[in-house]
């Protein structure tokens, strides 16, 4: 579907609903194809192949609202489903807050291209991708006698979306991604562990097409034969491509919702200290063929580059329009882009020597956090390492703690962002945490 | 959204399965005789048997072994209450046809949103692909399998306006808060949601579901001298409108409030291993992770499951017998029949301490050389169906709870949790305490709460040395995810004690 045709159909679903009595109304359309091709024992496991459209609309009759979504977009469907749609919304209470952005916080156009898209991707014919993960994993099928198995995977996907509403708000933007994946299981004595590698590109001719089966099976071997060891205060290493799961909750606790709902440790802390001096974040949305760059986010608003916290003071939530209003706080956004980190000076290889004894945590199992009082516990497997150097694996052990606390122990950041991921964290040094083992 | 049923029949062109039907428009032009049930449910997606045969020939042109459409509609409601008032809702139609080809173990599959003849016929060419060479032509023939009712309801949701669901849901609200004078808000959100599935595959069977699934769910914040806590709760079935009641409302809001002030009291245990007693009911989440997902047949068909080489074994204690079972009426893990077309059973996976069966679809049951066991669940018509649980529970044993409780020295006892993950090839799993005890000489004493537990499975389910015969099932809302897939479940377990896992906690 183009670009015209989601918005005629954009145009058609808000002056139906405005007839019908919606006072505002706010339409996304998205269309999206997908590609995936998996290789397992030198055949093609699954082929599959994806072509999608939806529609969301929200409805604000007199500041009572309601939202939708749908797949079934022909106009016949689509005026029952308004109709009836706001016919259910009037039998909802009134919420003064419930209305549209302010004109002035909307993104007006005509910014620099972010270049979030290969339209390229579609011309690739299948005998390419399935080619490129044969190579995958003819890179390490019958090469070590301890693997039981490999999968290699290519897809790619490529989407559109346009966001109008009834202020008159107009908006597009086209994103594309494609990657390769190895996984590698091994039989051990005590197990079969499995570990994957990952490239990823918004660009194919940018995307790394080679090493990533042996990549996996390293990650997957040095796992072998992992050894409990006992509780105590370690210090952890985490590394750049799993520390995002320590991060998802402290940010979960600047959404203006987690505010509002009292389900925030962050509470009220807005530049106060809430992390050691090494912690330094930003939200960039603008860079230039950024994973999750965006002009404009899903209510609309202004893309705009923002200090999230700097050197541990908290200056930044992260609130959209309706949570602004309720707690009285100007709008950033509601969602997160890239979030980029100020890097340190070492690398993961220089964290690790300077952390003596410690856990170099490379996977999270489980786990969770109360996100009202900071409260974590979660399950961890990795390597334990003296003065800089892998000494064995370590499985089945937990680490416990407070996020206030936590966030407080980091004490270095590596110089190694993980690329493929809207949160970007490199490595990172927190000094004795509770960990239980044997 | 309200969606009258005639309304909703004229909308997507459907016709509701059960005792009433619109006379179908297209059955007249079919050359194929099928029943009333199967009727309705072709004209729901516009389709005749006709068509249904030439995407099958066009998916099984290349040479595969089989092939199968599976049709989906689905209309799913939300209400939700927050500040004291039900003031948002939320609705969402999904609507399509995934068409599946199988070579060997080899899988292609395309799916179309558009249940034409073009459209279906396109994504049946894409599917072909998996295979290369040449099938020939297949004559039409339909076997029709009229499923079971392991969830006949009363009042179908799409009888149902928000207006009438709106009451239930105050009446929650102020429950809770009468309840207890510390709570702070509440949010409550109201559920349903309707799906019809049609199902056709190259062996001609020809087989229908409609699916109806609920939830209430609400989260409770109490504060206390600064202090906050939350806990959510809910019930989910496959019920109607006949679900919401006076005795649920109650029910629910009891244990939101006994759960939420029980959090004030609470603290973290000393980290380390130690013994664990898993209560009634939710504690069949250690069943889920521990062994379940290990026991699905796709993970040790590719031998990457540490129980790939286990079946016939001694695995368990004598007493302990493990189920997985889709036939539990109006449960949340029900079905009449699996997304492949296989009727629900009950499966025993391990009988008196042997393994005896994994969790099967059809390629791991072929390849097994086996009957599938029904475990074939999709998330929806855009993606392929893999082995799956549904309901998953352990038998009762010969112990009494108490005798459990007192055989421990210094351990904890839990019963209330979030979440569990299992990594499938080492056999680790966890699963998040929202809150238990600590037991001391055989007594229950100090509360804890937020500690993740992690064990072996193999490991674990050797070690678990008591099982009482207070068997319940946790009728929550338990949804479970693999391969980026979500389907509801449910599961069951009577007090069991495990001689050794490793409890999160602090360090002295």
């Amino acid at each position: 579907m183009d670009k015209n045709a989601k918005y005629k159909i954009a145009d058609y679903v808000i002056n139906n609903a405005l007839e019908n009595g919606a006072s505002q109304v706010a339409v996304a359309i998205n269309d999206n194809s997908s590609r995936r091709i998996e290789i397992r024992e030198q055949k093609i496991d699954r082929l599959q192949e994806s072509i999608g459209n939806s529609l969301s609309v929200d409805f604000y009759v007199d500041r009572k609202f309601s939202s939708h979504s749908t797949n079934l977009l022909k106009e016949k469907e689509l005026e029952k489903f308004i109709k009836e749609a706001i016919e259910a919304t009037k039998y909802l209470s009134e919420d003064e807050f419930r209305y549209l952005p302010e004109e002035e916080l909307y993104y007006k156009g005509g910014a620099e291209d972010l270049r979030t898209i290969d339209p390229d991707i579609i011309k690739i014919d299948s005998k390419t991708k399935i080619d490129l993960a044969r190579q995958i994993e003819n890179e390490v099928f019958g090469t070590d006698e301890r693997i039981v198995s490999v999968t290699s995977t290519y897809m790619d996907e490529v989407s559109h979306m346009i966001l109008a509403d009834s202020n008159g708000f107009r908006g597009e933007s086209d994103n594309s991604y494609t990657g390769l994946v190895a996984e590698v299981s091994v039989k051990g004595d005590t197990g079969r562990p499995s570990d994957y590698w990952v490239e990823y590109n918004i660009f194919y001719d940018k995307l790394v097409k080679t090493g990533i089966g042996k990549k996996a099976l390293e990650r997957t071997l040095r796992k072998l034969n992992p050894k409990k060891i006992g509780s105590g205060k370690y210090n952890l290493i985490v590394d750049n491509m799993v520390a995002a799961t320590l991060l998802s909750p402290f940010i979960s606790a600047l959404f203006g919702s987690s505010l509002y709902q009292k389900n925030s440790f962050l509470d009220w802390k807005i530049n106060t200290k809430v992390a050691s001096d090494k912690l330094s974040f930003i939200d960039d949305p603008l860079i230039i063929s950024g994973l999750s760059s965006r002009h404009f986010d899903n209510e609309g608003l202004k893309a705009i580059k923002r200090t999230v916290v700097e050197q541990g003071v908290l200056r930044n939530y992260f609130i959209n329009t309706y949570y602004g209003r309720k707690l009285d706080l100007p709008p950033t956004s509601g969602s997160i882009s890239n979030i980029i980190f100020q890097n340190g000076t070492l690398d993961q290889k220089g964290l690790l020597k300077s952390a003596n004894k410690a856990i170099l945590v490379t996977g999270f199992n489980g786990g969770n956090c109360n996100g009202a009082t900071g409260d974590f516990s979660y399950g961890i497997e990795g390597f334990l390492v003296e003065n800089g150097e892998i000494i064995h694996p370590v499985s089945e052990m937990n680490i416990t703690g407070n996020m206030n606390d936590f966030w407080n122990t980091l004490a270095a950041v590596g110089n190694d962002p993980y690329p493929y991921s809207s949160i970007q964290t490199p490595s990172l040094l927190f000094e004795n945490t509770d960990v239980s083992g044997m | 959204m309200y969606l009258k049923r005639r309304e909703f029949i004229r909308l997507s062109g459907i016709t509701m399965a059960g005792s009433v039907f619109i006379p179908p428009i297209l059955q007249s032009c079919n050359r194929i005789p099928v029943s009333n049930d199967a009727g309705a449910y072709l004209d729901h997606f516009e389709v005749s048997p006709e068509q249904l045969h030439k995407v099958i020939n066009t998916a099984m042109e290349k040479g595969a072994d089989y092939a199968d459409l599976f049709f989906e509609h689905t209309v799913t409601n939300t209400a939700a209450l927050q500040d004291n008032k039900v003031n948002s809702a939320y609705s969402d139609i999904q609507y399509g046809v995934g068409i599946r080809v199988l070579k060997g173990e080899q899988t292609g599959f395309a799916y179309s949103e558009d249940t034409s003849q073009e459209a279906m016929l396109q994504a049946a060419r894409t599917a072909a692909n998996i295979a290369d060479s040449n099938s020939p032509q297949k004559e039409l023939k339909i076997r029709e399998f009229q499923p079971p009712s392991f969830y006949s309801i009363i009042t179908p949701w799409e009888e149902v306006s928000i207006k009438e669901k709106v009451p239930y849901m105050t009446s929650l609200n102020e429950k809770i808060f009468s309840g207890d004078s510390r709570v702070n808000k509440v949010n409550i959100s109201m559920n349903d949601s309707s799906s019809y599935i049609l199902f056709y595959n190259s062996e001609g069977l020809l087989t229908w579901d409609y699916r109806p699934m609920t939830y209430l769910a609400a989260r409770t914040i109490m504060e206390e001298n600064g202090r906050i806590e939350n806990t959510s709760v809910s019930r989910s079935y496959r019920k109607g409108f006949e679900f919401l009641t006076e005795d649920l409302i109650d029910g629910l809001a009891k244990e939101a409030i006994n759960e939420t002030a029980l959090l004030f009291k609470a603290g973290k245990p000393r980290a380390g291993e130690m013994e664990v007693v898993m209560g009634p009911g939710r504690s069949g989440i250690l069943l889920h992770e521990a062994m379940g997902h290990s026991f699905e047949a796709d993970f040790n068909r590719k031998k990457t499951s540490i129980f790939s080489d286990k079946m016939g074994q001694k695995i368990a204690a004598d007493f302990i017998t493990i189920v997985d079972d889709g036939t539990l009426p109006n449960d949340r893990g029900a079905l009449n029949v699996d997304d492949e077309g296989i009727m629900s059973q009950r499966t025993v996976l391990v009988n008196n301490g042997l393994l005896t069966s994994y969790i099967h679809d059809r390629i791991s049951a072929k390849y097994y050389n086996v009957n599938p066991t029904g475990n074939g669940r999709r998330q929806d018509f855009r993606n392929v169906p893999i082995p799956r649980m549904r309901s998953t529970y352990m038998e009762n044993g010969p112990h009494e709870k108490e005798e459990i409780i007192e055989s421990v020295k210094r351990g904890i006892y839990v019963d209330n949790f979030s979440n569990g993950q299992v990594n499938i090839g080492p056999g680790d799993f966890t699963f998040f305490v929202k809150f238990g005890y600590l037991i001391e000489n055989g007594k229950l004493t100090t509360p804890i709460k937020d500690v993740n537990i992690i064990g072996n499975g193999p490991q674990a389910l050797a070690d678990i040395t008591m099982v009482a015969n207070d068997l319940q099932f946790s009728d929550g809302t338990w949804n479970c995810g693999k391969d980026g897939q979500s389907v509801p479940v449910s599961l069951g377990l009577p007090t069991v004690k495990i001689k050794k896992l490793t409890v999160g906690g602090l360090n002295a």
